[in-house]
Protein backbone atom coordinates (compact mmCIF):
# COMPACT_ATOMS: atom_id res chain seq x y z
CA UNK A 1 0.00 0.00 0.00
CA UNK A 2 0.60 3.80 -0.86
CA UNK A 3 0.36 6.97 0.11
CA UNK A 4 0.42 10.19 -2.52
CA UNK A 5 1.12 13.77 -1.57
CA UNK A 6 -0.48 15.82 -4.11
CA UNK A 7 0.39 19.51 -2.67
CA UNK A 8 2.78 18.69 0.40
CA UNK A 9 2.26 21.80 2.77
CA UNK A 10 4.49 24.39 4.07
CA UNK A 11 6.88 21.51 5.90
CA UNK A 12 5.23 17.89 6.10
CA UNK A 13 7.82 15.35 6.84
CA UNK A 14 8.11 11.93 8.25
CA UNK A 15 8.65 11.44 12.01
CA UNK A 16 8.31 8.61 14.77
CA UNK A 17 9.67 8.89 18.30
CA UNK A 18 12.92 9.64 16.85
CA UNK A 19 16.66 8.16 17.28
CA UNK A 20 17.90 6.34 20.53
CA UNK A 21 21.02 5.34 21.03
CA UNK A 22 23.29 7.32 18.45
CA UNK A 23 23.58 10.53 20.21
CA UNK A 24 26.82 9.48 21.37
CA UNK A 25 27.58 9.89 17.59
CA UNK A 26 26.23 13.02 17.64
CA UNK A 27 23.33 12.20 16.03
CA UNK A 28 20.27 13.93 16.69
CA UNK A 29 17.32 11.91 18.69
CA UNK A 30 14.97 14.16 16.43
CA UNK A 31 11.28 12.88 15.82
CA UNK A 32 8.14 13.80 16.26
CA UNK A 33 7.71 17.39 17.73
CA UNK A 34 4.43 16.67 19.56
CA UNK A 35 5.09 13.19 20.49
CA UNK A 36 1.88 13.02 22.59
CA UNK A 37 0.03 13.57 19.13
CA UNK A 38 2.08 11.19 17.45
CA UNK A 39 1.48 8.35 20.02
CA UNK A 40 -2.48 8.08 20.13
CA UNK A 41 -2.52 9.38 16.05
CA UNK A 42 -1.03 5.30 15.96
CA UNK A 43 -2.74 4.20 18.93
CA UNK A 44 -6.46 5.29 17.36
CA UNK A 45 -5.41 3.31 13.75
CA UNK A 46 -4.20 0.11 16.02
CA UNK A 47 -0.11 1.09 15.23
CA UNK A 48 2.26 0.75 17.95
CA UNK A 49 2.76 4.07 19.24
CA UNK A 50 6.48 4.43 17.63
CA UNK A 51 5.37 4.11 14.19
CA UNK A 52 6.15 6.69 11.66
CA UNK A 53 3.34 9.68 10.57
CA UNK A 54 2.93 12.42 8.72
CA UNK A 55 3.91 15.39 10.88
CA UNK A 56 2.67 19.13 9.31
CA UNK A 57 3.43 22.66 9.80
CA UNK A 58 1.14 25.58 9.98
CA UNK A 59 -0.15 24.88 6.08
CA UNK A 60 -0.76 20.54 5.47
CA UNK A 61 -0.78 18.89 2.54
CA UNK A 62 -3.03 16.79 0.68
CA UNK A 63 -2.40 13.27 0.27
CA UNK A 64 -4.22 10.94 -2.13
CA UNK A 65 -4.96 7.55 -0.88
CA UNK A 66 -4.99 5.18 -3.88
CA UNK A 67 -6.42 2.29 -1.78
CA UNK A 68 -8.74 2.22 1.20
CA UNK A 69 -6.56 3.75 4.11
CA UNK A 70 -7.84 3.80 7.92
CA UNK A 71 -6.14 6.63 9.10
CA UNK A 72 -6.31 9.26 12.78
CA UNK A 73 -5.61 13.12 12.59
CA UNK A 74 -4.54 14.37 15.60
CA UNK A 75 -2.79 17.40 17.24
CA UNK A 76 -3.00 20.93 15.88
CA UNK A 77 -6.68 21.12 14.34
CA UNK A 78 -6.17 21.74 10.49
CA UNK A 79 -10.15 21.52 9.56
CA UNK A 80 -8.94 18.54 7.72
CA UNK A 81 -11.63 17.11 5.12
CA UNK A 82 -12.06 13.92 2.76
CA UNK A 83 -13.64 14.62 -0.43
CA UNK A 84 -15.16 18.08 1.45
CA UNK A 85 -16.18 15.38 4.73
CA UNK A 86 -15.42 16.51 7.78
CA UNK A 87 -12.24 14.50 9.47
CA UNK A 88 -12.96 14.85 13.14
CA UNK A 89 -9.46 14.95 14.91
CA UNK A 90 -8.93 12.16 17.26
CA UNK A 91 -11.25 9.70 15.93
CA UNK A 92 -10.21 6.77 13.55
CA UNK A 93 -11.56 6.96 10.11
CA UNK A 94 -11.72 4.96 6.88
CA UNK A 95 -11.05 6.53 3.53
CA UNK A 96 -12.20 5.15 0.64
CA UNK A 97 -9.77 4.17 -2.45
CA UNK A 98 -9.66 7.31 -4.57
CA UNK A 99 -10.34 9.61 -1.93
CA UNK A 100 -8.21 13.02 -1.36
CA UNK A 101 -7.55 14.27 2.11
CA UNK A 102 -7.63 18.22 2.33
CA UNK A 103 -6.50 20.56 5.14
CA UNK A 104 -7.51 24.16 5.39
CA UNK A 105 -5.66 27.25 5.71
CA UNK A 106 -7.07 27.52 9.13
CA UNK A 107 -5.22 25.46 11.61
CA UNK A 108 -4.97 25.61 15.63
CA UNK A 109 -1.32 25.37 16.76
CA UNK A 110 1.47 24.37 14.94
CA UNK A 111 1.99 20.59 13.64
CA UNK A 112 -1.31 18.41 12.47
CA UNK A 113 -0.23 14.51 12.60
CA UNK A 114 -1.62 11.99 10.15
CA UNK A 115 -1.06 8.56 11.33
CA UNK A 116 -2.03 5.55 9.12
CA UNK A 117 -2.45 2.22 9.90
CA UNK A 118 0.36 0.03 9.23
CA UNK A 119 3.07 3.40 9.57
CA UNK A 120 4.67 4.78 7.10
CA UNK A 121 7.09 2.45 5.69
CA UNK A 122 10.31 4.49 4.48
CA UNK A 123 13.86 2.80 4.91
CA UNK A 124 14.71 2.91 8.73
CA UNK A 125 18.01 5.25 9.48
CA UNK A 126 19.95 4.52 12.69
CA UNK A 127 16.97 2.38 13.92
CA UNK A 128 14.17 5.49 13.23
CA UNK A 129 11.95 6.82 10.42
CA UNK A 130 12.33 9.89 11.16
CA UNK A 131 13.41 12.75 9.04
CA UNK A 132 16.17 15.24 9.81
CA UNK A 133 16.70 17.41 7.06
CA UNK A 134 20.17 19.50 8.59
CA UNK A 135 21.79 15.93 7.80
CA UNK A 136 19.45 15.07 4.99
CA UNK A 137 19.07 11.79 6.13
CA UNK A 138 15.64 9.92 7.41
CA UNK A 139 11.94 9.78 6.09
CA UNK A 140 11.42 10.46 2.80
CA UNK A 141 15.49 11.11 1.30
CA UNK A 142 16.29 13.27 4.36
CA UNK A 143 13.68 15.99 3.08
CA UNK A 144 10.23 17.55 3.44
CA UNK A 145 7.98 15.90 1.32
CA UNK A 146 7.59 17.28 -2.30
CA UNK A 147 4.07 16.65 -4.71
CA UNK A 148 4.31 13.49 -6.26
CA UNK A 149 6.18 11.51 -3.66
CA UNK A 150 4.64 8.01 -2.98
CA UNK A 151 4.87 6.97 0.51
CA UNK A 152 5.26 3.28 0.87
CA UNK A 153 2.77 2.06 4.20
CA UNK A 154 3.38 -1.13 6.35
CA UNK A 155 0.75 -4.09 6.48
CA UNK A 156 -2.01 -3.35 9.11
CA UNK A 157 -1.86 -6.00 11.58
CA UNK A 158 -4.73 -7.47 13.03
CA UNK A 159 -6.10 -4.90 15.53
CA UNK A 160 -6.15 -2.22 12.56
CA UNK A 161 -8.25 -4.67 10.10
CA UNK A 162 -10.81 -4.94 13.12
CA UNK A 163 -10.87 -1.15 13.39
CA UNK A 164 -11.11 -0.83 9.79
CA UNK A 165 -13.84 -3.61 9.55
CA UNK A 166 -16.02 -2.07 12.43
CA UNK A 167 -16.06 1.10 10.56
CA UNK A 168 -16.38 -0.17 6.52
CA UNK A 169 -19.73 0.43 4.83
CA UNK A 170 -20.44 0.23 1.25
CA UNK A 171 -20.04 3.01 -1.41
CA UNK A 172 -19.30 5.65 1.82
CA UNK A 173 -16.19 7.88 1.11
CA UNK A 174 -15.62 8.36 4.23
CA UNK A 175 -16.53 6.55 7.84
CA UNK A 176 -15.32 8.23 11.16
CA UNK A 177 -15.97 6.27 14.28
CA UNK A 178 -18.15 7.25 17.06
CA UNK A 179 -15.35 6.85 19.71
CA UNK A 180 -12.05 8.73 20.35
CA UNK A 181 -9.19 9.72 22.15
CA UNK A 182 -9.98 10.62 25.78
CA UNK A 183 -9.71 14.70 26.25
CA UNK A 184 -6.69 14.29 28.47
CA UNK A 185 -5.07 12.80 25.69
CA UNK A 186 -5.79 15.61 23.23
CA UNK A 187 -3.34 18.83 21.86
CA UNK A 188 -3.98 21.87 24.35
CA UNK A 189 -4.34 25.26 23.18
CA UNK A 190 -0.86 26.57 22.85
CA UNK A 191 -0.66 30.49 22.92
CA UNK A 192 -1.32 31.77 26.14
CA UNK A 193 -0.24 28.46 27.63
CA UNK A 194 1.53 27.94 31.26
CA UNK A 195 4.56 25.93 30.46
CA UNK A 196 5.95 24.10 33.78
CA UNK A 197 9.54 24.38 34.30
CA UNK A 198 12.12 22.01 36.02
CA UNK A 199 14.95 24.54 37.27
CA UNK A 200 17.75 23.46 35.92
CA UNK A 201 21.90 23.81 36.24
CA UNK A 202 22.27 27.28 36.44
CA UNK A 203 18.86 28.89 37.26
CA UNK A 204 20.75 30.36 40.44
CA UNK A 205 23.00 32.14 38.01
CA UNK A 206 20.20 34.51 37.16
CA UNK A 207 20.62 37.98 38.40
CA UNK A 208 17.45 38.36 40.87
CA UNK A 209 15.82 40.48 38.67
CA UNK A 210 15.83 38.04 35.51
CA UNK A 211 14.48 35.33 38.13
CA UNK A 212 11.68 36.97 38.99
CA UNK A 213 10.83 37.90 35.02
CA UNK A 214 11.49 33.70 34.02
CA UNK A 215 8.53 32.91 35.90
CA UNK A 216 6.34 35.86 36.00
CA UNK A 217 6.95 37.46 32.28
CA UNK A 218 4.84 36.63 29.03
CA UNK A 219 7.58 34.98 26.38
CA UNK A 220 6.58 35.63 22.46
CA UNK A 221 7.87 32.67 20.32
CA UNK A 222 10.26 34.11 17.77
CA UNK A 223 9.52 33.35 13.95
CA UNK A 224 12.87 31.91 13.89
CA UNK A 225 12.04 29.15 15.48
CA UNK A 226 11.99 25.62 13.94
CA UNK A 227 12.35 22.08 14.71
CA UNK A 228 15.25 22.53 16.32
CA UNK A 229 14.61 24.70 18.91
CA UNK A 230 12.41 27.81 19.76
CA UNK A 231 13.83 31.49 20.65
CA UNK A 232 12.28 33.28 22.97
CA UNK A 233 11.72 37.44 22.43
CA UNK A 234 10.11 39.77 24.50
CA UNK A 235 12.15 39.62 27.50
CA UNK A 236 15.93 39.57 28.58
CA UNK A 237 17.41 37.66 31.05
CA UNK A 238 21.15 38.16 32.44
CA UNK A 239 23.53 36.15 34.74
CA UNK A 240 24.89 37.75 37.49
CA UNK A 241 28.70 37.14 35.90
CA UNK A 242 29.42 35.43 32.56
CA UNK A 243 30.20 31.58 33.02
CA UNK A 244 32.20 29.74 30.94
CA UNK A 245 31.06 25.77 30.36
CA UNK A 246 32.14 23.03 29.27
CA UNK A 247 29.68 21.09 26.39
CA UNK A 248 27.45 18.94 27.58
CA UNK A 249 24.86 16.90 26.81
CA UNK A 250 20.81 18.68 26.32
CA UNK A 251 17.83 17.42 26.47
CA UNK A 252 14.22 18.10 24.46
CA UNK A 253 12.54 20.77 26.35
CA UNK A 254 16.23 21.81 27.60
CA UNK A 255 15.73 25.75 28.17
CA UNK A 256 19.19 27.43 27.32
CA UNK A 257 20.39 31.05 27.91
CA UNK A 258 23.25 32.68 25.06
CA UNK A 259 24.49 35.85 25.81
CA UNK A 260 21.91 37.86 23.74
CA UNK A 261 20.00 37.18 27.37
CA UNK A 262 17.06 35.76 25.02
CA UNK A 263 16.39 31.49 26.19
CA UNK A 264 15.68 28.81 23.65
CA UNK A 265 14.03 25.98 24.37
CA UNK A 266 15.82 22.97 22.74
CA UNK A 267 13.59 21.00 20.75
CA UNK A 268 13.40 17.65 18.94
CA UNK A 269 15.88 18.32 16.10
CA UNK A 270 18.46 19.58 18.56
CA UNK A 271 22.35 18.83 18.55
CA UNK A 272 23.00 16.55 20.92
CA UNK A 273 25.44 19.02 23.43
CA UNK A 274 25.92 22.53 23.85
CA UNK A 275 27.73 24.85 26.07
CA UNK A 276 25.17 27.82 26.85
CA UNK A 277 23.68 27.84 30.54
CA UNK A 278 20.73 25.82 31.49
CA UNK A 279 17.93 27.40 33.03
CA UNK A 280 15.49 24.06 33.25
CA UNK A 281 13.78 21.54 31.65
CA UNK A 282 10.13 21.90 30.40
CA UNK A 283 8.41 19.03 32.29
CA UNK A 284 7.66 16.07 29.67
CA UNK A 285 4.03 16.48 29.65
CA UNK A 286 4.27 20.44 28.97
CA UNK A 287 6.35 19.63 25.42
CA UNK A 288 3.32 18.72 23.44
CA UNK A 289 2.01 22.28 24.71
CA UNK A 290 5.29 23.73 23.00
CA UNK A 291 5.59 21.75 19.84
CA UNK A 292 2.03 23.46 18.91
CA UNK A 293 3.06 27.09 19.83
CA UNK A 294 3.65 29.22 16.40
CA UNK A 295 5.81 31.96 16.07
CA UNK A 296 3.88 35.39 18.00
CA UNK A 297 2.30 32.85 20.35
CA UNK A 298 2.80 33.77 24.12
CA UNK A 299 4.37 31.78 26.52
CA UNK A 300 4.58 31.76 30.29
CA UNK A 301 6.58 29.71 32.61
CA UNK A 302 6.21 27.95 36.26
CA UNK A 303 8.53 26.36 38.25
CA UNK A 304 7.54 22.42 39.06
CA UNK A 305 9.48 20.67 41.13
CA UNK A 306 11.18 16.99 39.74
CA UNK A 307 8.97 15.19 41.40
CA UNK A 308 5.75 16.87 40.46
CA UNK A 309 7.27 16.40 36.91
CA UNK A 310 7.84 12.72 36.92
CA UNK A 311 4.05 12.25 38.53
CA UNK A 312 2.55 14.21 36.01
CA UNK A 313 4.57 11.87 33.49
CA UNK A 314 3.51 8.95 35.05
CA UNK A 315 -0.07 10.16 35.16
CA UNK A 316 0.14 10.58 31.27
CA UNK A 317 1.82 7.02 30.95
CA UNK A 318 -0.97 4.94 32.72
CA UNK A 319 -3.56 7.53 30.77
CA UNK A 320 -1.88 6.44 27.60
CA UNK A 321 -1.74 2.27 29.05
CA UNK A 322 -5.82 2.50 29.22
CA UNK A 323 -5.96 3.73 25.91
CA UNK A 324 -4.09 1.25 24.00
CA UNK A 325 -6.19 -1.82 26.09
CA UNK A 326 -9.20 0.63 25.28
CA UNK A 327 -8.85 0.32 21.75
CA UNK A 328 -7.35 -3.52 22.07
CA UNK A 329 -10.98 -4.38 22.26
CA UNK A 330 -12.25 -2.68 19.40
CA UNK A 331 -14.44 -5.44 17.31
CA UNK A 332 -13.72 -8.46 19.58
CA UNK B 1 18.78 22.66 42.49
CA UNK B 2 15.63 22.96 44.58
CA UNK B 3 14.19 19.39 43.01
CA UNK B 4 12.89 17.66 45.83
CA UNK B 5 13.97 14.17 45.29
CA UNK B 6 18.06 15.51 44.79
CA UNK B 7 17.00 16.35 48.86
CA UNK B 8 17.82 13.14 50.39
CA UNK B 9 20.72 12.77 48.25
CA UNK B 10 22.08 16.15 48.90
CA UNK B 11 21.43 16.54 52.82
CA UNK B 12 23.15 12.80 53.47
CA UNK B 13 26.40 13.65 51.44
CA UNK B 14 25.86 17.50 49.60
CA UNK B 15 25.35 15.77 46.15
CA UNK B 16 28.70 14.43 45.99
CA UNK B 17 29.53 10.76 45.98
CA UNK B 18 31.64 7.99 45.26
CA UNK B 19 35.03 9.49 46.15
CA UNK B 20 37.89 8.29 44.55
CA UNK B 21 41.09 6.97 46.72
CA UNK B 22 43.79 8.14 45.44
CA UNK B 23 45.59 4.62 44.07
CA UNK B 24 48.81 5.48 42.14
CA UNK B 25 48.49 4.98 38.78
CA UNK B 26 44.79 6.58 38.73
CA UNK B 27 43.61 9.75 37.70
CA UNK B 28 43.36 12.67 40.00
CA UNK B 29 39.49 12.16 39.83
CA UNK B 30 38.32 12.85 43.08
CA UNK B 31 34.06 13.38 43.02
CA UNK B 32 31.08 12.41 41.22
CA UNK B 33 27.94 14.58 40.72
CA UNK B 34 24.67 13.67 40.41
CA UNK B 35 22.07 16.17 38.96
CA UNK B 36 18.72 15.65 37.10
CA UNK B 37 18.46 16.88 33.60
CA UNK B 38 15.08 17.00 33.19
CA UNK B 39 12.52 14.62 34.10
CA UNK B 40 13.78 11.72 31.90
CA UNK B 41 17.71 12.34 32.38
CA UNK B 42 20.49 13.03 34.94
CA UNK B 43 23.71 14.65 34.56
CA UNK B 44 26.45 12.45 36.07
CA UNK B 45 29.22 15.06 36.50
CA UNK B 46 33.08 13.83 36.79
CA UNK B 47 35.41 16.94 35.85
CA UNK B 48 35.71 20.19 35.05
CA UNK B 49 37.92 20.52 33.25
CA UNK B 50 39.09 19.49 29.20
CA UNK B 51 42.03 17.25 30.13
CA UNK B 52 43.39 13.81 29.35
CA UNK B 53 43.07 12.25 32.82
CA UNK B 54 39.18 13.73 32.80
CA UNK B 55 38.23 11.85 28.98
CA UNK B 56 39.50 8.98 30.67
CA UNK B 57 37.51 9.58 33.80
CA UNK B 58 34.23 9.52 31.17
CA UNK B 59 35.06 6.88 28.68
CA UNK B 60 35.93 4.38 32.16
CA UNK B 61 32.23 5.84 33.22
CA UNK B 62 30.77 5.20 30.01
CA UNK B 63 32.47 1.17 29.63
CA UNK B 64 31.28 0.69 32.99
CA UNK B 65 27.58 1.39 32.34
CA UNK B 66 27.71 0.58 29.10
CA UNK B 67 27.86 -3.54 30.72
CA UNK B 68 25.95 -2.76 33.94
CA UNK B 69 22.70 -3.70 33.36
CA UNK B 70 20.74 -1.01 35.05
CA UNK B 71 16.47 -1.19 34.51
CA UNK B 72 15.12 1.93 32.94
CA UNK B 73 18.42 3.45 30.96
CA UNK B 74 17.92 3.88 27.40
CA UNK B 75 20.70 6.22 26.59
CA UNK B 76 24.13 7.44 27.47
CA UNK B 77 25.42 10.89 26.51
CA UNK B 78 28.97 11.56 27.14
CA UNK B 79 30.64 14.77 26.80
CA UNK B 80 33.98 16.07 28.34
CA UNK B 81 33.44 15.73 31.85
CA UNK B 82 30.11 14.37 32.33
CA UNK B 83 27.70 11.65 30.91
CA UNK B 84 23.76 11.47 30.28
CA UNK B 85 21.92 8.91 31.47
CA UNK B 86 18.57 9.02 29.67
CA UNK B 87 16.01 6.80 31.55
CA UNK B 88 12.55 5.79 31.41
CA UNK B 89 10.41 6.97 35.15
CA UNK B 90 7.72 4.40 34.04
CA UNK B 91 10.00 1.25 34.42
CA UNK B 92 12.08 2.65 37.65
CA UNK B 93 8.44 3.57 39.29
CA UNK B 94 7.69 -0.37 38.68
CA UNK B 95 8.14 -2.30 42.05
CA UNK B 96 9.70 0.43 44.02
CA UNK B 97 9.33 2.13 47.05
CA UNK B 98 12.04 4.95 46.20
CA UNK B 99 11.06 8.01 43.51
CA UNK B 100 12.47 6.84 39.68
CA UNK B 101 15.63 9.55 40.50
CA UNK B 102 16.93 8.28 43.56
CA UNK B 103 16.20 4.96 42.94
CA UNK B 104 18.30 5.44 39.46
CA UNK B 105 21.26 7.54 41.53
CA UNK B 106 21.78 4.70 43.56
CA UNK B 107 21.95 2.27 40.93
CA UNK B 108 24.48 4.37 39.03
CA UNK B 109 26.62 4.84 42.24
CA UNK B 110 26.99 1.48 42.71
CA UNK B 111 27.82 0.54 39.07
CA UNK B 112 30.51 3.27 39.40
CA UNK B 113 31.86 2.62 42.59
CA UNK B 114 35.37 1.74 42.93
CA UNK B 115 36.09 3.14 39.02
CA UNK B 116 39.04 2.96 37.82
CA UNK B 117 40.62 3.98 33.63
CA UNK B 118 43.24 0.81 33.85
CA UNK B 119 41.09 -1.26 31.68
CA UNK B 120 40.15 1.13 29.03
CA UNK B 121 41.14 -0.29 25.73
CA UNK B 122 44.56 1.16 24.02
CA UNK B 123 43.80 4.24 21.82
CA UNK B 124 43.44 3.90 18.44
CA UNK B 125 45.82 6.56 15.80
CA UNK B 126 43.76 7.66 12.72
CA UNK B 127 45.61 9.67 10.32
CA UNK B 128 43.54 12.34 8.52
CA UNK B 129 44.96 13.04 4.81
CA UNK B 130 44.70 17.09 4.58
CA UNK B 131 45.03 19.43 1.45
CA UNK B 132 45.88 22.73 2.82
CA UNK B 133 45.55 26.19 1.91
CA UNK B 134 44.30 27.02 -2.04
CA UNK B 135 40.66 26.43 -2.47
CA UNK B 136 40.46 23.86 0.04
CA UNK B 137 41.97 26.26 2.65
CA UNK B 138 40.75 29.46 2.04
CA UNK B 139 41.76 31.01 5.52
CA UNK B 140 45.13 29.75 5.96
CA UNK B 141 46.89 32.71 4.83
CA UNK B 142 44.94 35.11 7.27
CA UNK B 143 46.24 32.57 10.25
CA UNK B 144 49.52 32.75 8.78
CA UNK B 145 49.53 36.46 8.77
CA UNK B 146 47.83 37.12 12.24
CA UNK B 147 50.62 34.82 13.26
CA UNK B 148 53.44 36.41 11.26
CA UNK B 149 53.95 32.79 9.78
CA UNK B 150 54.59 31.58 6.45
CA UNK B 151 51.52 29.11 5.41
CA UNK B 152 54.37 26.37 5.38
CA UNK B 153 55.00 26.52 9.24
CA UNK B 154 51.24 26.83 10.17
CA UNK B 155 51.02 23.42 8.06
CA UNK B 156 54.38 21.93 9.27
CA UNK B 157 52.60 22.98 13.08
CA UNK B 158 49.32 21.34 12.53
CA UNK B 159 50.83 18.19 11.14
CA UNK B 160 53.60 18.08 13.63
CA UNK B 161 51.19 17.56 16.86
CA UNK B 162 49.35 14.55 17.83
CA UNK B 163 45.69 15.32 18.84
CA UNK B 164 42.99 13.45 21.27
CA UNK B 165 39.59 13.24 20.49
CA UNK B 166 37.86 14.59 23.61
CA UNK B 167 34.14 14.44 22.84
CA UNK B 168 31.62 13.67 20.07
CA UNK B 169 29.27 16.51 19.50
CA UNK B 170 27.42 19.48 17.94
CA UNK B 171 26.62 17.24 14.86
CA UNK B 172 27.09 14.21 13.64
CA UNK B 173 30.01 13.06 13.92
CA UNK B 174 31.95 15.76 15.14
CA UNK B 175 35.36 15.71 17.20
CA UNK B 176 36.00 18.11 19.65
CA UNK B 177 40.26 17.56 18.82
CA UNK B 178 42.52 18.77 21.59
CA UNK B 179 46.42 19.76 21.54
CA UNK B 180 46.40 22.47 18.93
CA UNK B 181 50.05 23.88 18.77
CA UNK B 182 49.71 27.36 21.17
CA UNK B 183 51.27 29.18 17.99
CA UNK B 184 48.40 28.65 16.04
CA UNK B 185 45.27 29.33 18.32
CA UNK B 186 43.67 31.51 16.57
CA UNK B 187 40.19 33.30 17.31
CA UNK B 188 37.15 31.99 15.69
CA UNK B 189 36.16 34.58 12.38
CA UNK B 190 34.30 37.61 13.15
CA UNK B 191 31.64 36.51 10.44
CA UNK B 192 30.50 33.07 10.45
CA UNK B 193 30.68 31.22 7.14
CA UNK B 194 26.54 30.00 6.09
CA UNK B 195 27.88 26.91 4.51
CA UNK B 196 30.85 25.53 5.32
CA UNK B 197 32.23 22.03 3.00
CA UNK B 198 32.27 18.81 4.27
CA UNK B 199 35.40 17.71 5.30
CA UNK B 200 36.56 21.13 5.99
CA UNK B 201 39.47 21.68 8.27
CA UNK B 202 39.45 24.53 10.86
CA UNK B 203 40.82 26.26 13.65
CA UNK B 204 38.16 28.12 16.01
CA UNK B 205 40.02 29.35 19.51
CA UNK B 206 42.52 26.38 20.97
CA UNK B 207 40.91 24.09 18.87
CA UNK B 208 41.07 22.27 15.43
CA UNK B 209 38.43 19.78 13.56
CA UNK B 210 36.67 18.98 11.16
CA UNK B 211 33.14 19.80 9.49
CA UNK B 212 31.44 16.09 8.91
CA UNK B 213 28.84 17.60 6.91
CA UNK B 214 28.26 20.83 5.12
CA UNK B 215 27.20 23.77 7.91
CA UNK B 216 27.09 27.21 8.75
CA UNK B 217 30.71 27.87 10.91
CA UNK B 218 33.01 30.30 12.18
CA UNK B 219 36.44 28.91 12.43
CA UNK B 220 38.73 29.54 9.85
CA UNK B 221 39.41 26.86 7.45
CA UNK B 222 43.05 25.84 6.45
CA UNK B 223 42.55 22.86 4.36
CA UNK B 224 40.08 20.13 3.33
CA UNK B 225 40.30 16.14 4.05
CA UNK B 226 38.67 13.38 1.29
CA UNK B 227 37.85 11.12 3.94
CA UNK B 228 34.07 11.21 5.24
CA UNK B 229 33.97 11.84 8.42
CA UNK B 230 30.93 11.01 8.59
CA UNK B 231 28.91 8.02 6.70
CA UNK B 232 25.37 7.18 7.22
CA UNK B 233 25.82 3.62 5.28
CA UNK B 234 28.77 3.18 7.58
CA UNK B 235 28.98 1.24 11.01
CA UNK B 236 29.47 3.19 12.75
CA UNK B 237 28.58 6.12 10.72
CA UNK B 238 31.25 8.42 12.69
CA UNK B 239 34.91 7.66 11.38
CA UNK B 240 36.00 9.44 14.76
CA UNK B 241 35.40 8.29 18.11
CA UNK B 242 35.96 9.67 22.14
CA UNK B 243 39.94 8.50 22.90
CA UNK B 244 41.19 8.33 19.75
CA UNK B 245 44.60 9.82 18.40
CA UNK B 246 44.90 12.10 15.16
CA UNK B 247 47.49 12.72 12.98
CA UNK B 248 47.00 15.12 10.40
CA UNK B 249 49.02 14.31 7.23
CA UNK B 250 49.72 16.77 4.42
CA UNK B 251 48.74 15.49 0.96
CA UNK B 252 48.52 17.45 -2.49
CA UNK B 253 45.51 18.59 -5.06
CA UNK B 254 46.12 15.15 -6.92
CA UNK B 255 46.71 12.59 -3.86
CA UNK B 256 43.20 14.89 -2.12
CA UNK B 257 41.06 13.79 -5.74
CA UNK B 258 42.41 10.25 -6.28
CA UNK B 259 41.31 9.73 -1.92
CA UNK B 260 37.96 11.54 -2.66
CA UNK B 261 36.75 9.23 -5.97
Amino acid sequence: MTLRIVTPGLFTTVQDLGRVGYQREGVPAGGAMDRLALRVGNLLVGNDEGDAALETTLLGPAIGFDEETLIAVTGADSGVTVDGHPVAPYHPALVRAGATLHCSREIRGCRTYVAIAGGVDVPPVFGSRSTYVRAGFGGCDGRALRAGDVLPLGEPGALSQRIARSLRADGQTLRVAAWSAARALRARRADRAVVRLIPGAHLERLDADSRARLFEAEFRVSASSDRMGYRLDGVELALREPLELLSEAVVFGTMQLPPDGHPIILMADRQTTGGYPRLGEVASVDLPVVAQARPGDVLRFRAISLEEAQHAYLLRHAELAQARVAISLTGI
Amino acid sequence: MAATMSCELASRQSGFTGVWRGTPGRSNFSAMHFAPLGDRALLITLGHTIDDSTRRTVQAALQRLDGADIPGITELVPAFASIAVHYDPAVLAEHAAAPPYTRLVSSLEGALADLADDDLPPARLVEIPVCYGGDLGPDLGDVAARHELSADEVIALHTAAEYRVHMIGFMPGFAYLGGLPEAIVTPRRDTPRTAVPAGSVGIGGAQTGIYPLVSPGGWHLIGRTPLRMFDVSRKPAALLATGDRVRFRRVGEDEFHALAS
